[in-house]
């Protein structure tokens, strides 16, 4: 590991995930009628966003009826994404006994199968985050984000490559599970991979058939006008999704692992890989609700499965316990950490590696 | 044969459409409902939705209900129950109740008498108000009033277990049944008795209905008193071999009566229903051995005799669940290995890989869940 890495001695860690696992069985305990109303509050405003949306597409003949119509839409399928299904199927709100509302039912509406991201999210990427050749959210199979991958000429393109991603993100994400890297080096079994593939087309084809077909269709004469509206909104969701999904564990001082961090990992180091490995973005309230509060990726990575309305009042928490045992927290706008998520985008293009740095001693 | 509810044509064609496979297309991978209710809480195309329209509290530790249910609702037969879902402190939670209205009331409300025990009914009891919306199943049950109707009918409740046997007393007067029916009815004191003035009025103007009232913390009240006996049936209802029996209520009630049924031969003509589990705990006769694992959530407990449902909360989990009483299957998992007890049935099963209710089911050694 990292030599500049603060270091905690194991007494220290212990303390630390202590006071960690005190603030989940805290907020554990709280759960209830506000947690409810909180989350079913977002669906209902999601769904008549949506509602909406598409009626106004409808009127697109009228060109502000087409913009507020592509804004609804947007805004709902951000908000169904993120907020809504991401939150939902960590668990979230699995305590309140709802089928609506279960980590193991809910789907969500995009290209991913949902039962695919359980596995590949919430599974490999929250166990393992940020442990290079482990956690295949690091470059997503395509991009080179690490110092430690090695270069090849393919990466010249990876400004590219990660433009695409961000414009087909839905995609990527649904092929994400079908490990395509793995395939093609042979490491993977072919039924498993024609299982995944075939859940894949199921959900994507059925997508595609709603919103470039069946909602144009219905449209008449200005199916055109639904269909780039769908289009437009599909490309709004996927480039805001990506950004702040980007900015999560990409920002400069964000710290990556090697495999052998896993070997006899305690609860207080498994805290602290997930502090390092993680980044924050500051803003107000309607910025975390529209980020799905990934804004607060720290307090969603140490605690997954508390509801995400909560990380915003805990945060303050984390951020005292970090001051307190030396530990870095990082934190910024927008603006700045996707800066330097760019950066590292087109630094990484080259080959050469740099050491990695925390941003105090850089 | 559900006999009120014939659809209007036009809730017909708008169900056809609400449930047709284009709207399952254009709401994927959303449910209709799921857009219906955001915009307004009744709508559904296939939930049963009910209003509370009046709330009644007719003796001090009960309320009754009246819902007015949307138009999923498909009607009931006299003696079925349905589920109830309500959302306590952002959990939902669930339990049965027996509707008591009559199946052939024109006025189309569910009506619900709720005894204040239980997480569920206490707070009902204590929260329900007129403009309340709750969730409810279609009624399910195997007991009630057969077609065509019996001439001859007793019914017997205990406590609470009135509503069942009120529905079918209900519905049958409103028929005009012919046959005569004895209806015993089993409380503590006379002012526990949800129906007590309601009964009192049909008793004085339908002869055909003989009510017995029997209070079993009362020595002297005319006609019945004490708890039930085979003495005390012979003496009130002479003639009980020969008829068809509706029974419901608490389960020592349920049992007496089993057996003398049972004893003189006529158990076919007993017909029950269970309103509470029947004890989801492990026989004594079992010694209590094992652990139980939950795989999924990497969790092991020393088995400690309880239902599974219970022994996973109690281990910190969320299992989903309903009912809490082997009906609703919302509890139902994936049982990797083991043997495990049903409580209801009492019968064993050790198949690998079974779809298991944990609510009804006690280990016996080791079990591992998928959970």
């Amino acid at each position: 590991m990292n030599s500049r890495l603060p270091q905690l001695s194991p007494e220290q860690m212990q303390a630390f995930g202590q006071e960690l696992d005190a603030i989940r069985d805290r907020v554990l305990a709280d759960l209830g009628e506000r947690d409810a109303r909180y989350i079913r509050g977002i669906i209902r405003r999601q769904r008549l966003l949506e509602i909406s949306g598409r009626g106004l597409l409808f009127l697109g003949f009228f060109p502000p009826a087409w913009i507020a119509g592509v804004a609804a839409l947007s805004a709902s399928k951000i908000l169904d994404n993120m907020e809504i299904g991401h939150n939902i199927m960590h668990g979230q709100y699995d305590w309140m006994n709802d089928p609506a509302l279960s980590s193991r039912q809910f789907d969500w509406d995009t290209a991913c199968p949902g039962e695919q991201w359980r596995h590949s999210h919430n599974y490999l990427h929250h166990t393992f985050t940020n442990v290079q050749g482990i956690d295949r959210d690091i470059g997503y199979g395509v991009l080179r984000m690490s110092d430690e991958k090695p270069w090849h000429p393919y990466y010249l393109l990876n400004p590219l490559w990660a433009f695409l991603l961000a414009i087909f993100f839905q995609y990527g994400v649904a092929l994400h599970d079908l490990e395509v890297e793995r395939v093609l080096k042979g490491k993977r079994e072919k039924r498993q991979t024609l299982r995944v593939a075939k859940g894949i087309w199921r959900k994507t084809s059925r997508q595609t058939l709603k919103d470039y077909l069946l909602f144009p269709l219905l449209a008449g004469p200005f199916a055109a006008l639904v269909f780039t509206g769908n289009l437009v909104a599909n490309l709004v969701r996927n480039l805001w999704s990506y950004t702040i999904i980007f900015c999560g564990h990409f920002p400069d001082g964000v710290q990556q692992f090697p495999k052998t961090i896993l070997d006899n990992e305690t609860r207080g180091q498994w805290y602290y890989r997930q502090l390092l490995g993680s980044a924050n973005l500051s803003g107000g309230r309607l910025f975390h609700i529209m980020s799905g509060n990934l804004s607060h990726q720290i307090e969603h990575h140490l605690f997954p499965n508390l509801p995400a309305h909560r990380y915003a009042e805990i945060s303050t928490e984390v951020q005292g316990i970090c001051r307190r045992y030396g530990l870095p927290y990082n934190q910024g706008p927008l603006t700045r950490q996707f800066g330097s998520v760019l950066r590292r985008i087109f630094r990484l293009a080259l080959p050469g590696q740099r050491q990695p740095a925390l941003p105090a001693a850089a | 044969m559900l006999m009120n509810h014939a659809k209007q044509p036009q809730t017909a064609l708008l169900q056809r459409i609400l449930r047709s496979r284009l709207l399952g297309a254009l709401t994927y991978p959303h449910s209709i409902d799921g857009y219906l209710e955001a915009i307004h809480p009744l709508w559904s195309a296939h939930q049963v939705r009910a209003c509370i329209t009046a709330v009644r509290h007719t003796t001090p530790d009960s309320v009754t209900l009246s819902l007015r249910p949307n138009r999923n609702w498909a009607g009931f037969l006299p003696g079925q129950f349905v589920q109830l879902n309500v959302v306590i402190d952002g959990v939902r939670r669930s339990r049965c109740y027996s509707p008591a209205h009559s199946a052939q009331a024109a006025d189309g409300l569910i009506e619900l008498s709720i005894k204040a025990q239980g997480t569920v009914s206490r707070y009902l009891y204590e929260q329900a108000r007129p403009g309340m919306v709750l969730d409810l199943s279609q009624a399910q049950g195997e007991f009630y009033l057969p077609t065509p109707r019996p001439r001859r009918i007793v019914l017997i409740s205990g406590g609470s277990g009135i509503t069942p046997v009120m529905a079918m007393l209900r519905t049958l007067l409103n028929e005009n049944h012919p046959g005569k029916i004895s209806f015993l009815h089993y409380a503590r004191t006379p002012h526990e008795v949800i129906y007590a003035a309601e009964l009192a009025v049909l008793a004085a103007a339908c002869p055909q209905l003989e009510l017995i009232p029997v209070y079993t913390r009362q020595t002297t009240a005319p006609p019945g008193s004490g708890r039930f006996s085979a003495a005390q049936l012979r003496s009130l209802v002479p003639d009980f071999a020969t008829a068809e029996t509706f029974l419901c209520g608490p389960a020592g009630l349920m049992s007496a009566v089993q057996q003398v049924w049972a004893e003189n031969g006529c158990s076919a003509r007993l017909h029950l229903e269970h309103f509470t589990s029947p004890g989801a705990t492990q026989d004594s006769t079992d010694a209590i051995h094992g652990e139980v694992v939950f795989a999924r959530s990497e969790r092991y407990v020393a088995n400690n005799g309880r239902s599974l449902l219970d022994q996973a909360e109690a281990a910190g989990l969320t299992p989903q669940s309903g009912c809490r009483m082997g009906i609703c299957s919302t509890c139902c998992c994936r049982k990797s290995s083991g043997t495990v007890r049903n409580t209801i049935t009492g019968r064993t099963s050790s198949e690998a890989n079974e779809d298991i209710r944990i609510c009804v089911s006690v280990p016996i050694g080791d079990v591992a869940l998928d959970l």
